[in-house]
């Protein structure tokens, strides 16, 4: 079965452990992360991860029922299926000497990257976009020394009217 | 008025209607055993190992339908319970495990007997949860026992601190919890019902194939009810046995690995198969490659995560299985289409000519003891109406296979994880929970040396099981897998010293009887399971050659089993079938 990239955003308890199930669940049954971010929402009970994965259409159904019977789990949303805009954060620093200070320079302007630190012979630059755009910077900056290199790990969101948020549906046991 | 966090711990297990737990005891759980001595609502069961513990407070729970609750302390205690807690997971039991933890200011410094509970027990429980504050505790054991008793069932950890037990405040346990994050579905979709309806009606060879779901549902009147109403061949799963009665004429046997030829069959050549609360696990399905080709199969069970896992599924219903398949008979009233009685005939015909093998047919001239005989004269016995325990193995099989349950929750085995050692604390939390029943555990010389400790405990509580071990000198079911796929290399599989059975028992303060010739096998029986106040050890001698038969091998397909040399020499020229 064809093999593709999902982002799955999951709308969490805000608790400590909750991580480690997810992490645990992934390496317990063999799927796939390629990138996980999480952090608290506005709602401070609630954390919001987006996690890439690659896997067949039957894999990526059960990592989200498997996700789903989490019990700290509120929400599930294959971003995948749907309209939807991805963001990764990139900080990479890179040596900047001589000609290539105006050529690095350049080419972040270009990936519209700003500049944050700068030494006589470093620059630091953020990117934000696309993974691909990322990728594609990196790229670029052959032309020089990459010293470091850090990146966020995708975060997404849907497009138009649909949201992950929690509905008013309770469970309750008599 | 305040209590302290032990107090109110025992008082949320009574106030839960909790009536045994069964522990033991250690430093980060003083105070919550402090507590247990001041009261006699809620009776502890001393084990003398852990697993122990776990193992009884399951069979507690199988038998009951309630959970099964356990009390250990930190560090090695609860490691020890890990083994049973993975045990209930497989099965989907419900079990709340409190385990005792170093204070909250030692967590995480390599205490003495700490160990993080919470990331040890994670892989194998439903859920856990680690109590920081004695504020939350009554709310925590409230939620414990909702998750561990709804939807799909399963073990829950609650690890507490042991100064959290000494602090102090109101008691208030609630009556009910709420969480936005645990919703478990309950009612079928009635679209869905309505066309699984149809597609059963429409069978020419259906099939109905069910799994412990239906016993945790409490689902065996409307499983009953539609099984007749159809007329349909129903098999159960090694978790199900009982759901459908063993010696009603539609059953047509356990299926899977060691299950009887016209159950597996069935399954291979029906074109429309309704599976409930059962999982389609490997040992169930053989080769998924070459799984049921022919059906269109309806799948109900509580846990999304099971449907369509291992199996794709025409109509797939989550829901309860007791709900379903109430719901499923009215849809089917309501349609008005009667079965195709025609091709019913034909399938019948056609299954009883399977049947007339007698797959499970043995020799019975034997000099030596068959264990299926000694099982079949059990049976008989105590008229099918004992609860029965086992452990893991050729016995396990042998105890499915002639034991014919007619009941659910009398049967009581590890299935998923397959756990040595379960037979005999499972048998005690059975005895507990029904103090005037036949409980006995059927096992091997291999298992029951896994938690034979516990025959302390039978002691000490008066716990008259009666233990049938099925002494081949082997492990045999390791045995057996050696003779047939590792050309007869019995590596590691034979114990050069085992104990003398009936004088172990007799140290334990019980009896042992030693039973080596076929001739005395019933009435051994017969005066041991009279003795309604002991508990008796039966060393049965058996013949180590025997092997559990039918068996499907790794790999192989529902139609390609191998039969006892007996069933063999009965197998007819594979007919010509045709199958659409």
């Amino acid at each position: 079965m064809e093999e593709k990239r999902h982002i799955i955003s999951v709308l969490l308890e805000n608790e400590s452990g909750a991580l480690s199930r997810v992490a645990g669940l992934f390496s317990a049954r063999g799927y796939n992360i390629e990138t996980l971010t999480v952090a608290p929402t506005d709602d401070e009970t609630l954390s919001r991860m987006t996690i890439v994965t690659v896997g067949s259409e039957s894999v990526v159904e059960q990592i989200t029922k498997q996700l789903n019977k989490l019990i700290e789990v509120v929400k599930v949303l294959n971003l995948a299926q749907r309209s939807h805009i991805e963001r990764e954060l990139m900080l990479v620093k890179v040596r900047a000497t001589g000609e290539l200070r105006d050529e690095v320079k350049r080419l972040a302007e270009i990936f519209r990257g700003r500049i944050i630190d700068v030494t006589e012979s470093i620059y630091i630059i953020e990117l934000t976009g696309e993974g691909s755009k990322l990728d594609a910077f990196i790229d670029t900056l052959k032309v020089t020394e990459i010293l470091e290199l850090v990146r966020s790990g995708v975060s997404g969101i849907a497009r138009g009217d649909s949201s992950l948020s929690i509905s008013n549906r309770i469970s309750k046991n008599s | 008025m305040e209590l302290t966090g032990a107090d109110i711990l025992v008082r949320c297990l009574k106030d839960e209607g909790v009536k045994y737990i069964f522990g033991y005891p250690g430093g980060a759980a003083l105070h919550i055993y402090d507590a247990l001595y001041r009261q006699d609502d809620v009776r502890h069961i001393l084990v003398r190992h852990e697993q122990g513990a776990s193992h009884a407070a399951d069979g507690y729970a199988r038998v009951t339908g309630e959970p099964g609750v356990v009390l250990v302390t930190s560090g090695p205690g609860v490691t020890n319970t890990i083994t049973g807690i993975a045990t209930a997971y497989m099965d989907s039991i419900p079990m709340v495990i409190i385990s005792g933890q170093v204070p909250t200011h030692l967590i995480g410094d390599d205490a003495f007997q700490e160990v993080d509970a919470l990331g040890v027990s994670r892989p194998c429980v439903k859920h856990n949860f680690l109590v920081r504050d004695v504020k939350d505790l009554a709310t925590t054991i409230k939620k414990a026992f909702f998750i561990a008793n709804s939807g799909k069932p399963g073990p829950v950890v609650v690890d507490v601190p042991k100064d959290v037990t000494a602090n102090k405040t109101e008691y208030w346990y609630p009556e009910s919890v709420a969480m936005r994050s645990y919703n478990p579905t309950i009612r079928g979709h009635t679209g869905q019902i309505k066309k699984a309806a149809k597609l059963l009606l429409s069978a020419k060879r259906p099939i109905i194939y069910t799994g412990g779901g239906v016993t945790t549902a409490g689902g065996e009147k409307e499983l009953r009810q539609l099984v007749r109403r159809l007329d349909y061949p129903c098999t159960n799963t090694l978790m199900g046995l009982g759901c459908y009665p063993a010696n009603d004429p539609l059953f047509i046997g356990m299926l899977g690995m060691h299950g009887t030829y016209e159950a597996n069959m069935a399954m291979h050549d029906c074109d429309v198969m309704l599976a409930v609360g059962a999982r389609f696990d490997d040992r169930i399905t053989g080769d998924l490659t070459k799984f049921a080709p022919y059906a269109k199969i309806i799948h109900v069970d509580i846990d999304p995560a099971s449907i369509g896992k291992n199996v794709g599924v025409e109509i797939p219903i989550v829901g309860d299985a007791k709900h379903v398949l109430s719901d499923l008979l009215k849809a089917i009233e309501k349609l008005d289409i009667e079965p195709n009685f025609e091709a019913l005939k034909a399938w019948w015909n056609q299954i009883n000519s399977w049947r007339s093998i007698d797959c499970l047919s043995y020799d019975r001239q034997s000099d030596k003891i068959k264990p299926q005989y000694v099982l079949e004269k059990l049976y008989e016995i105590t008229s099918g109406d004992a609860f029965v325990t086992s452990d893991v193995g050729q016995h396990q099989m042998w105890a499915a296979q002639f034991y014919r349950f007619d009941e659910p929750r009398r049967w009581v085995n590890s299935g998923g994880l397959g756990t040595m050692g379960f037979g005999l604390p499972a048998a005690m939390g059975v005895r507990l929970a029904y103090p005037e029943s036949d409980v006995v555990c059927v096992t091997g010389e291999a298992s029951i040396i896994m938690c034979i400790q516990e025959l302390s405990t039978c002691k000490q509580y008066d716990l008259p099981i009666k233990i049938i071990n099925l002494n081949n000198r082997y492990m045999g079911m390791v045995r057996q897998w050696q003779e047939f796929f590792y050309d007869r290399r019995y590596s590691h599989s034979y114990m050069d010293a085992l104990p003398n059975f009936v004088d172990l028992a007799k140290s334990f303060g019980h009896d042992g009887v030693l039973v080596e010739n076929p001739a005395d096998v019933e009435d051994a029986l017969r005066e041991t399971m009279a003795r309604k106040d002991d508990l008796v050890f039966m060393d049965f001698i058996t013949d180590p050659t025997e092997n559990v038969f039918p068996m499907i091998a790794a790999g192989s397909g529902h139609n390609e089993m191998h039969l006892s040399p007996k069933a063999e020499s009965k197998d007819a020229a594979p007919q010509e079938r045709e199958l659409a």
